[in-house]
């Protein structure tokens, strides 16, 4: 249990440590009032749980200035993405669907689903820095578009995309709009009352709450197809017996997040992209400087393969990911890299560090040095170089 | 723990043997590209007499497999002669290594075929073996095996990337890519083409060829 301490974790959008106060606040809904949500009529114990959810669902609804009513549990942003997208569809008139060619796997391999179910899909461009370009996506809108899912900041590269002028340009248009808010809810103001979002995924797990709870927000008004069948819980749109310890949890982890840890994130990656741009050659930053998330920065080392530098930080206790095809389970290089115009090289060399609540800046100052050290070691054995072929 | 790589694994990894370049090289070989992801250049000292190889060095760009199966080979070949050291496959390389995760099978085999394509550019150069061995289509559909396809991860011929070889009078050897000429692999494969083909002892001149849009 004390491993945490001597490790430094850069990887807290993948997920991240659960807050102690969330885990406290979780703990009475796993050992004294464990019934599911019942009616008003049953119980006092089903009556607590649909009391401590109904709280739950409202604290989230709150940070979003939406009404809870409009805000339904799944079990996770995954669920969210597929829920919004499918649900969707399945219940239009219309069969076309615009998304990002940068999204995550949940908006993109659930396009892809429709798609082979006949669905017609646009998969949107963006430019260098990760942007939508806001013509191209007005000019793909057609007669039948049903859905626009555009997410709101890039899981790899922090990229926060112009939602208020895609909301905007959806509203005009008439269709319905979903984003992915997993990396941006609780970091960046989100405001349903300001902003025509009619669909936002959001997650727990990604601000120090428990996994294996998220939430979709749905305008009032919204048509679904429930996907996964059963009870009526939910709103009759997701069925299966409430993971009540999980939304207390989500819930008292969006209470605990504050501007002030936001700004402090924020710092601690401007300051690792400092450090390491200045100490390090041949390093190019993925992503904007400035339209990203307060806990991203994404870095590709020219010359340097991904798999190898993430296990030398392994080794010296640091955690971190990288867009390396030989990293991941697939063997495929980052999407969002290439998506970016870069080229395999860009994505094999890149590394994600992401920061949150328990990173501080001693531990930033440890990471720019021990990568520094171990890029140059790599670099001493890499048959590539500056300006120069074998 | 759940580490996928034993500790020999990572001992070579951490501490890779033979690493470096050579000033005059009798023979090299660069095996991948840095599109694929790993990348490995293999240079070797030979004694004209015995054969045997005096010195070896390798540089990687590449996971740890890789790294370390480049280390590994390079201290089983050191002092075999090159009939010998061609004998080397990736499963000896991995079996002295402990064993290699499944996944990672491509990037050690890259590393061993560093050390043949090394041997064979040996032999190239002072007409061992090829000799009597004249540049035919079918010489060359075996070389281009030996040219990564970057975007697929495997070699040009098995992607069927390649339209058409031809061999001419002269011994100009003419190879049409299936790609067009302004496409982003298009210079890094005409290069492996042409490195892979331009030793042999017959070959005046390679032309690489690419379909128009």
């Amino acid at each position: 249990m004390q491993m945490h301490e001597e490790r430094i974790y850069l990887d807290n959008s993948a997920s991240t440590r659960v807050d102690e106060r969330v885990v406290e606040a979780m703990k009475p809904y796993m050992l004294d009032t464990y019934a599911v949500a019942t009616s008003d009529f049953a119980y006092t114990m089903g009556i607590e749980a649909k009391e401590a959810l109904k709280e739950a669902r409202e604290k989230i609804a709150e940070k979003l200035n939406a009404d809870s009513e409009e805000l339904i549990f799944t079990s996770g942003a995954t669920e969210s993405s597929n829920l919004a997208l499918k649900g969707v569809m399945e219940k239009s008139n219309g069969d076309h669907i615009v998304i990002s060619k940068i999204e995550d796997f949940p908006v993109l391999k659930s396009a892809q689903k429709l798609e082979k179910k006949g669905y017609e899909v646009t998969y949107l461009d963006v430019d260098e820095e990760g942007f939508v370009d806001m013509e191209q996506l007005k000019d793909s809108i057609k007669e039948d578009t049903a859905l626009v899912s555009v997410q709101h900041a890039n899981q790899e590269i922090g990229t926060v995309q112009n939602i208020e002028e895609i909301s905007k340009i959806c509203e005009e248009e008439g269709v319905l709009y979903h984003t992915d808010a997993t990396h941006t809810f609780g970091r960046l103001p989100l405001d349903v009352e300001k902003l025509p979002i009619d669909l936002i995924t959001l997650a727990s797990h990604t601000i120090h709450g428990p996994k294996g709870i998220g939430a979709l927000y749905i305008r009032d008004g919204t048509e679904l197809q429930k996907q996964m069948d059963g009870g009526f819980q939910e709103n009759n749109l997701r069925a299966g017996v409430e993971n009540i310890p999980g939304a207390v949890g989500f819930a008292k982890a969006v209470e605990l997040i504050d501007e002030e840890e936001n700004e402090r994130l924020k710092q601690m990656r401007d300051s690792l992209i400092e450090g390491i741009m200045s100490e390090i050659p041949h390093t190019v930053l993925n992503g904007p400087e400035e339209k990203r998330t307060p806990q991203n920065a994404n870095i590709t080392f020219q010359y340097v393969e991904g798999e190898s530098i993430t296990l030398h930080l392994d080794m010296r206790g640091i955690a971190v990911s990288t867009g390396s095809a030989c990293f991941s389970k697939s063997l495929e290089a980052s999407h969002v890299i290439l998506g970016i115009g870069g080229d395999h090289e860009r994505a094999h060399g890149s590394l994600r560090f992401t920061f949150g609540r328990f990173n501080d800046q001693e531990e930033v100052d440890k990471v720019i040095e021990e990568t520094s050290e171990v890029i140059e070691k790599l670099r001493e054995i890499s048959p590539l170089g500056e300006g120069e072929e074998v | 723990m759940g580490m996928p790589y034993n500790e020999k694994v990572i001992e070579y990894f951490q501490n890779p043997k033979n690493v470096g370049e050579m000033e005059d090289p009798d023979a090299y070989a660069k095996e991948g590209s840095p599109a694929c992801g790993d990348m490995v250049a293999l240079y070797l000292k030979v004694d004209e007499e015995t054969h045997e190889i005096k010195d070896i060095k390798f540089k990687s760009y590449g996971c740890a497999s890789n790294i370390a199966t480049g280390s590994i080979i390079t201290e089983m070949a050191k002092g075999k002669t090159i009939e010998e050291a061609k004998e080397i496959g990736w499963e000896d390389a991995a079996e002295e290594l402990g064993g290699l995760p499944d996944l990672k099978t491509h990037c050690s085999v890259l590393a061993v075929d560093s050390l043949r394509e090394a041997i064979r550019n040996y032999e190239e150069r002072h007409g061992i073996g090829e000799e009597e061995r004249e540049t035919t289509e079918e010489v060359v559909e075996e070389r281009l095996k030996h040219v990564m396809n970057p975007m697929k991860g495997q070699d040009v011929m098995k992607t069927e990337l390649i339209n058409d070889v031809k061999v001419e009078e002269g011994k100009t050897v003419t190879v049409e890519v299936d790609l067009e000429s302004d496409h982003q692999f298009a210079s890094a494969i005409e290069e492996d083409i042409i490195e892979k083909l331009e030793p042999r002892w017959d070959v005046e001149e390679v032309k690489v060829v690419f379909s128009e849009g």
